[in-house]
């Protein structure tokens, strides 16, 4: 049996699934539920200074997509809205209770060191394991300059978490905004000032629908709406993205990084920790499902491992990181033409519609006056278009036709800027 | 028939609950919810083999999107623009040998799209909301009589009305409907047939005549002289005969005309039905009148056919509704004589049958006798030409029991098409019907509309 234990920057868990800071997370109840169903830790839904804020009524938009309740998810929710010494107590009890989790405190204070320098003391007096500061809060906390108002300055996430290291012992994991342009800026700055990890994606700046009888973005309170912070399924190629820009990057190639964003099974676990994530967290699955989605998590990945020969989660984690390249050291030499599955072919006519109006009239649509599809394999330029809008499980595959050998654009005779020498 | 001398025929076997419940849509409807669901298993095919198997050609994959993007005036426009008893056809159609039979999904799942379904979603929701989807062009001043107001009839009227045609329409019924009011079984269209005629003539330009029959008190010939144009969709209104002995004992019974009874029974409790009774064919017309008999509570009704399962007209799945609502199928058997006392049917002797070596059918010698005390008829109905009333109707070309049309559905007589069962080109179903009078409308707006007149 695999061994699914975790330890990131030094905080020990049972397994690498923990969830994220947010509604799952708000308060003893919830995370002790989280820890009967078999969650390695948890990231506790942000502190403030008192007074608490409040939350609107009406919260929270969804993108559905093709029978899907929850494709994308949209919140306008703030950070906790109970007073600091509730919170503080409670962390303290179930710490206490749990002591094989990992318990994790996300803070957000207003960006001064006075501020930080008041709160870490109570944090850390609770037992907790870690601080995880909230630079990401794309909605309501980011017009009072917090959240990703402080995120999406390098300069202030570094001064932050230079502040958070001064004046605490605890590990700093620093969360960031994906409402930025490039990840790589706002990764080195924490890891400038002496974060020990960082943690992404938060949520995604969005608008998820407009409401065309009310005439207004949702969720809508009394008639208004505002931006929220989007995340779920659809966000993971996002997230994805921007883990494996930390995980290649020169400076913060050894950065621990818990991976956030889109994760709902094992499979997406495996993907982020293949892409160098140390582990992962997660929100909006666990408010679709509840918690008990975590015992698949558990098995899946433990299955998986067993079938690849992994014993530990290091066996696997980054190992997709060197595969990572930039687009002009893909090699041009490489070359596949798609092939139909005459057997399995059920004659939707999907891929030929698809190659016909949008990519390379490749597809034949008739043979002796009946309905049939063949690749021209002379016009298929290997783009996997039809393999993907295939209905059919395994009908197209891509087969590799080239003879071998390697050459890349930065020695291609089209590129103005061509070396001599392949790089 | 008295109910003391037919005491095994009465009528109230069941509970007025129990009939209501036996009578109810066989399919109810979709909710949106359902719908959405079976929307989004269309793959949205490109040139779909559900269209090609489509008798009117509805482009399936639009109205199916069209639902998924809560657009149904569109999905509407898409069913009812290609056939404008769309909402009928989506309760009648045996859609396992048409549209969904030739659904992609059925390749590796066996399970379609469930197309007939989700026309019914759409088409429902221009019923509910009671809105108008299509304008008239401007008025041609041509002036088109159509007899015979079922599904051919309607279609062709509605067809003509919106190329801004006036039109007569003709029936010798006192409502309009054809079989959508007279034969399809209750359970599959229970209030519907009025409400989608109704639906069909606020297009406005067409004139409902009922009680007119041709032959009788209308005739080919002054139509001929005082429209532009006539159209016939006169089904099959005479059925065979068995040509047995004890044929016209009592209880002995054409199945239309018990289904048409029963159709327009506003209270199933008043309607009569055997004990025991036995059907005789193998078509739509056998299966609903078998079915029928049971919902109202015949204790036993035996469907017996001459020939095989697999060539009946009725569907497999037909077939396959017939036996869990209880009807006995006996197949191989054909009817030798219906014998009676007092002067009602008491039981039917049948001979069994088999095929010969050149696929000849031959009665085996062997005799099955069946107690009944009701024979339902259903061996097929059959045309019935107008009687001959001058030159028009002299002229009418009849094949094989069925009128004579070309491709553009013209009759022999210059300046008349027809369409439908009364033509029988392809199957002898409504959505056929449909496009009959689709076609045959199109072509007569071509003529009309060349300055010139369907009658020279
Ligand atoms: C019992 C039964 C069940 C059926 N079930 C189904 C089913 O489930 N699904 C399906 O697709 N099809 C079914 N069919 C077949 C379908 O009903 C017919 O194919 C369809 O109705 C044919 O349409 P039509 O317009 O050609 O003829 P009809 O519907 O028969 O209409 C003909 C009209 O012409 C009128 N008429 C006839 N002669 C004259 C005259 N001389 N003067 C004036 N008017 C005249 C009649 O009164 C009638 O109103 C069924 C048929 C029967 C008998
Ligand atoms: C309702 C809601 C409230 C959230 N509140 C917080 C928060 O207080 N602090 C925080 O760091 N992230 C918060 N998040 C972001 C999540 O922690 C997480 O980064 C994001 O949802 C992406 O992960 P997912 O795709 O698994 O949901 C919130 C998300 C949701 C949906
Ligand atoms: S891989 Fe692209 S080009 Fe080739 S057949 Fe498929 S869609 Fe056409
Ligand atoms: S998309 Fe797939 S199933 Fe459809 S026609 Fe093409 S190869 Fe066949
Ligand atoms: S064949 Fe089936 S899947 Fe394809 S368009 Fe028609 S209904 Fe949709």
């Amino acid at each position: 049996m695999a061994d699914l234990r975790n330890n990131f920057v030094g905080i020990r868990s049972p397994n690498p699934f923990w969830l994220a800071s947010a509604p799952p997370t708000d308060k003893a109840y919830n995370v002790i539920r989280a820890f009967e169903a078999g969650w390695g830790g948890v990231v506790w839904k942000t502190l403030g200074l008192d007074p608490h804020v409040v939350n609107v009524s009406s919260r929270y938009g969804a993108v559905q997509w093709n029978g899907q309740r929850i494709a994308g998810l949209n919140n306008i929710e703030l950070i906790t809205d109970r007073p600091l010494q509730v919170n503080l107590a409670e962390i303290r009890q179930v710490k206490r209770d749990w002591p094989d989790r990992a318990m994790i405190v996300s803070l957000m204070v207003p960006c001064d060191e006075e501020s930080w320098k008041y709160i870490l003391p109570m944090v850390e007096d609770t037992g907790c394991d870690a601080v995880e500061l909230n630079f990401g809060c794309p909605h309501g906390m980011s017009e009072r300059g917090m959240g990703s108002a402080v995120g999406q300055v390098p300069e202030y996430v570094e001064q932050v978490a230079r502040w958070v290291k001064q004046h605490s012992r605890l590990p700093c994991i620093v969360k960031l905004t994906p409402n930025i342009t490039d990840i790589r800026h706002s990764a080195r700055a924490a890891f400038r000032g002496g974060a020990d990890a960082v943690s992404l994606i938060n949520t995604i700046n969005s608008i998820v629908s407009v409401d065309l009888d009310l005439m207004a973005p949702t969720p809508t309170v009394d008639g208004k709406g505002t931006h929220g912070g989007y995340c779920g399924p659809a966000v993971k190629p996002i997230a994805l993205n921007m883990v494996a820009e930390i995980a290649r990057d020169a400076e913060t190639r050894n950065l621990p990084i818990s991976a956030i964003g889109g994760i709902g099974t094992w499979r997406d676990a495996a993907e982020f920790m293949a892409l160098g994530a140390g582990n992962v967290q997660v929100c909006t699955a666990a408010m679709h499902y509840g918690f008990r989605i975590v015992d698949d998590m558990i098995a899946g990945l433990s299955n998986w491992m067993d079938e690849k020969g992994y014993r530990t989660l290091e066996d696997f984690r980054g190992r997709a990181v060197p595969n990572v390249t930039d687009w002009k050291f893909l090699n041009l030499k490489y070359d596949i033409k798609a092939l139909i599955d005459q057997d399995k072919c059920i004659k939707c006519g999907l891929c030929h519609i698809a190659c016909e109006d949008t990519a390379h009239q490749a597809i034949t649509r008739e043979k002796d006056g009946k309905r049939h599809f063949e690749v021209v394999n002379g016009e298929c330029v290997g783009c996997n278009l039809c393999m993907h809008v295939c209905p059919v499980d395994s009908c197209i595959s891509m087969v590799r036709v080239d003879e071998g050998g390697y050459a890349n654009w930065t020695t291609h005779p089209n590129n103005p800027a061509a070396v001599k020498e392949p790089a | 028939m008295s109910r003391k001398d037919l005491a095994d025929i009465a009528s109230g076997r069941l509970s007025a609950q129990q009939l209501a419940q036996n009578f109810d849509d066989v399919s109810p409807p979709l909710d949106r919810q359902s719908a959405l669901i079976a929307a989004q298993r269309c793959y949205y095919c490109y040139d779909a083999p559900c269209i090609q198997a489509c008798p009117t050609g509805i482009d399936i994959p639009s109205f199916i999107r069209r639902i998924t993007t809560d657009n149904l005036r569109g999905a509407a426009q898409d069913i009812l623009g290609a056939n404008v008893l769309g909402g009928m056809c989506a309760r009648v159609c045996p859609t396992e040998i048409l549209c969904e039979g030739s659904c992609v999904r059925n390749t590796g799942e066996s399970q379609p799209v469930e197309i007939g379904a989700l026309q019914r979603y759409a088409t429902d929701w221009v019923f509910d909301t009671n809105v108008t989807l299509f304008d008239r062009a401007p008025a041609t001043g041509k002036r088109v009589a159509i007899v015979g107001a079922g599904p051919a009839g309607l279609s062709c009227a509605h067809t003509l009305a919106r190329l801004g045609h006036d039109v007569t329409l003709f029936d010798a019924k006192p409502k309009p409907g054809g079989l959508n009011e007279y034969g399809i079984a209750e359970y599959k269209v229970l209030e519907f047939a009025a409400r989608e005629i109704e639906w069909l003539l606020s297009i406005g330009g067409i004139a409902w005549q009922g009680g007119q029959a041709l032959g009788e008190n209308l005739h080919l010939s002054s139509l001929c002289n005082d429209y532009d144009a006539v159209f016939l969709g006169l089904g099959l209104a005479g059925v065979n005969a068995l040509g047995i002995d004890g044929e016209n004992l009592a209880g002995v019974r054409n199945a239309v005309d018990f289904i048409a009874d029963l159709r327009q029974c506003d209270d199933f409790s008043q309607m009569p039905v055997g004990r025991r009774v036995v059907v005789i064919g193998g078509g739509n017309t056998a299966i609903d009148a078998a079915v029928q008999s049971r919902k109202l509570g015949a204790e036993s009704v035996t469907l017996v056919y001459r020939r095989g399962s697999a060539s009946m007209s009725a569907t497999w799945a037909e077939q396959e509704f017939a036996k869990t609502q209880g009807v006995n199928v006996i197949e191989w058997a054909q009817p030798r004589r219906i014998l009676g006392s007092a002067g009602a049917v008491e039981a039917i002797e049948f001979e069994y049958t088999q095929l010969d070596a050149d696929g000849r059918l031959l009665g085996s010698g062997d005799v099955l006798r069946l107690a009944a005390d009701t024979v339902l008829k259903a061996i097929g109905q059959v045309l019935l030409a107008p009687r001959a009333d001058g030159d028009a109707s002299a002229l009418l070309e009849v094949d094989k029991g069925r009128i004579v049309v070309n491709a553009e559905f013209e009759t022999s007589v210059r300046g008349v098409w027809a369409g439908g069962d009364c033509v029988g080109g392809k199957v002898d179903l409504t959505v056929q019907a449909v496009e009959d009078g689709k076609q045959a409308a199109r072509s007569m707006h071509a003529r009309l509309g060349n300055g010139g007149q369907g009658n020279g």
